[in-house]
């Protein structure tokens, strides 16, 4: 690793905090698939996503990642920030009037590190499709990596999705499945289960990987797996996480998908989670 | 008059500007022969994306070649163009500003045969609510091939509405087309047509039978429904007091509608609208369907006469 795992859990321990501030503090948003996310959020941005601050909008020479479940905003803002794409004291400014940390991803108030609007599920791997073929057009070898929720793999345009890079062989394109198993109804396999999801995915022709999100020596030795294969396959790499990951109270459980804590659950998660890098 | 389908000035443009820009790239979802974009896929095989009967997915990724600093052109009909993939045009490229043309073709009653399920006369409604696109329609294949090379040239999303039928070619290869600049084609002081896409032809006929029983016609053709142009359409209201808009498409939603919101806070003037009264189409023939569903020549004529 580029960066040591003691670094890692620092940056993981400070951006929870980072996402259930920012929740608490306009008692909005969606902290239980961000916790969830966050080891997978700071691993790509401090230790495998090769990019420039402030980045080419077009992507060129750099990977490019999309954030399809743009949901879990918080955890990409705070990585985002963190690592330098804005300044840390914008957090503040999330979810209120005239900001840049919209709900949801956005470009039209220009923040940098993002290229799309996300949120209504189910778009983002197309559009990291057209970049990576707009990639293989331009002669550039990096790679585009795509976050998807597992319940946002109910929507049809995901599967129009996989099977034309599947059969387009777009082997420079990584889909990430944040398998939480929840959604905002229950558990993803009562609401509308995908029984065999690799074997899915495999069957329309992606090389497949399948890793515990919530741990970063996994994480990066899948990562490192999936960069040294050869094939020639789109690659996706189905992520076990927790929702809620990081804070007791809200592990594991639908209801935190999208509420925020009281002052008294902020206190409790914010002990569970040390201040390591300092706050916003 | 020759008769040309609109489409194929779409097709043929497109595949010139192929040869001039290596960032024109196109992708169709199943329909290359019917949107004219054979010649495209051909000459550009690696800059051309079929992506199958998947016109969500062709919208996304359009988004992402445009991200990439591509110029995407999208073909499928006007149908699977608008209603089919309204939210990934909402949130992937207008709200998310993608350099993304969405070319449409079949719009409207005179696609003919296919009946109903194709020939959607709600599309110019969806495009224009999108903050930030701009709706364009032009009306014969010299003109479809002009407003092809312009949303080219202009930078932002762009719905292009053309069609299926052999229509007269009357304007000329070598007309000035501007986006959001009305074009005259008639100079007259008693009633304005304002018309677009192929009701421009229609009120070009109704023109000249409504001069010769003495009502002087001014006719612009409103090749551009978003930006509406407001001056020229003002100007021509304040001249004729009488403004008459022809389109093939619901009269809700459409351009007689943009017209109407135009007038009545700046200029309130008498209107009268031609155009599908909150109805679906149905089988038959270009000019049958036209004329069955209150679209013909003489339908133009009727309500020209019947202004006070």
């Amino acid at each position: 690793m580029n960066v040591s795992l003691q670094q890692l859990n620092k940056i993981a321990s400070q951006t929870r905090r980072d996402i259930v501030r920012m929740v608490h503090a306009v008692q909005s948003g969606h902290p239980g698939g961000s916790l969830g996310c966050t080891e997978i959020l700071v691993y790509l941005f401090n230790n495998y996503l090769k990019y420039r601050i402030p980045n080419h909008q077009n992507g060129e020479g750099e990977d490019v990642f999309i954030l399809s479940n743009g949901h879990i905003s918080p955890v990409f803002y705070s990585v985002l920030a963190r690592v330098g794409f804005f300044e840390l004291d914008e957090l503040n400014t999330f979810r209120k009037l005239n900001s840049r940390l919209q709900g949801h991803p956005a470009v039209k108030e220009k923040l940098p590190g993002v290229r799309v609007a996300t949120g209504s599920l189910g778009q983002g791997l197309s559009v990291g499709i057209g970049i990576a073929e707009g990639k293989k057009l331009n002669n550039d070898n990096r790679q585009t990596v795509v976050l998807m929720g597992d319940g946002e793999l109910q929507e049809g345009q995901c599967w129009e999705a996989i099977m034309y890079a599947g059969h387009n062989k777009l082997h420079k394109l990584l889909a990430i499945v944040d398998f939480n198993g929840q959604q905002i109804d229950g558990a993803t396999k009562e609401i509308m289960g995908f029984n065999e999801l690799k074997s899915k995915f495999a069957s329309f022709a992606w090389e497949t990987y399948e890793m515990d999100g919530n741990n970063f020596e996994e994480i990066h030795r899948t990562f490192e797996e999936q960069k040294s294969s050869d094939g020639n396959k789109p690659r996706v790499i189905i992520m076990k996480t927790e929702m809620g990951n990081g804070v007791d109270f809200m592990m594991g459980s639908h209801k935190w998908h999208g509420i925020a804590p009281n002052d008294e659950q902020l206190e409790q998660a914010l002990q569970q989670n040390p201040e390591t890098l300092g706050d916003y | 008059m020759e008769q040309k389908d609109t489409r194929s000035g779409f097709g043929d443009a497109l595949y010139e500007l192929g040869q001039e820009d290596e960032k024109v790239v196109a992708l169709c979802a199943d329909l290359t022969g019917s949107l004219k974009m054979t010649k495209f896929k051909d000459a550009f095989p690696n800059r051309f994306f079929q992506v199958g009967i998947a016109e969500q997915n062709m919208m996304g990724i359009a988004s992402g070649l445009a991200t990439s600093g591509f110029i995407p052109f999208t073909g499928t009909f006007a149908n699977f163009s608008t209603g089919r993939v309204y939210d990934q045009i909402r949130q992937s490229i207008a709200y998310s500003e993608k350099n993304v043309k969405i070319c449409a073709s079949h719009a409207g009653l005179t696609l003919g045969e296919d009946g109903a399920t194709h020939q959607i006369l709600e599309d110019i409604g969806l495009m224009k609510m999108l903050p930030g696109m701009t709706v364009v329609n032009p009306c014969d294949y010299n003109q479809t091939k002009l407003a092809t090379k312009a949303i080219y040239k202009h930078i932002g999303p762009v719905y292009l509405r053309f069609g299926r039928p052999k229509w007269p070619i009357f304007t000329k290869e070598t007309d000035e087309f501007v986006i959001g600049k009305a074009q005259k084609l008639a100079e007259g002081t008693d009633v304005t047509i304002l018309a677009t896409g192929h009701m421009v032809w229609q009120s070009l006929q109704s023109v000249e039978i409504l001069e010769k029983e003495g009502i002087s016609v001014e006719l612009l053709n409103i090749h551009t429904i978003k930006p509406l142009d407001k001056v020229a359409i003002l100007n021509s209201a304040k001249k004729t007091g009488r403004v008459l808009v022809a389109e093939e498409h619901q009269k809700s939603g459409g351009l007689g509608e943009s017209v109407a919101s135009l007038l009545s806070q700046n200029y309130p003037t008498k209107m009268k609208l031609v155009g599908v009264n909150d109805s679906f189409g149905e089988s038959g023939k270009p000019l049958e369907l036209l004329e069955k569903y209150g679209l013909s020549v003489s339908d133009i004529i009727q309500k020209v006469r019947s202004f006070d």
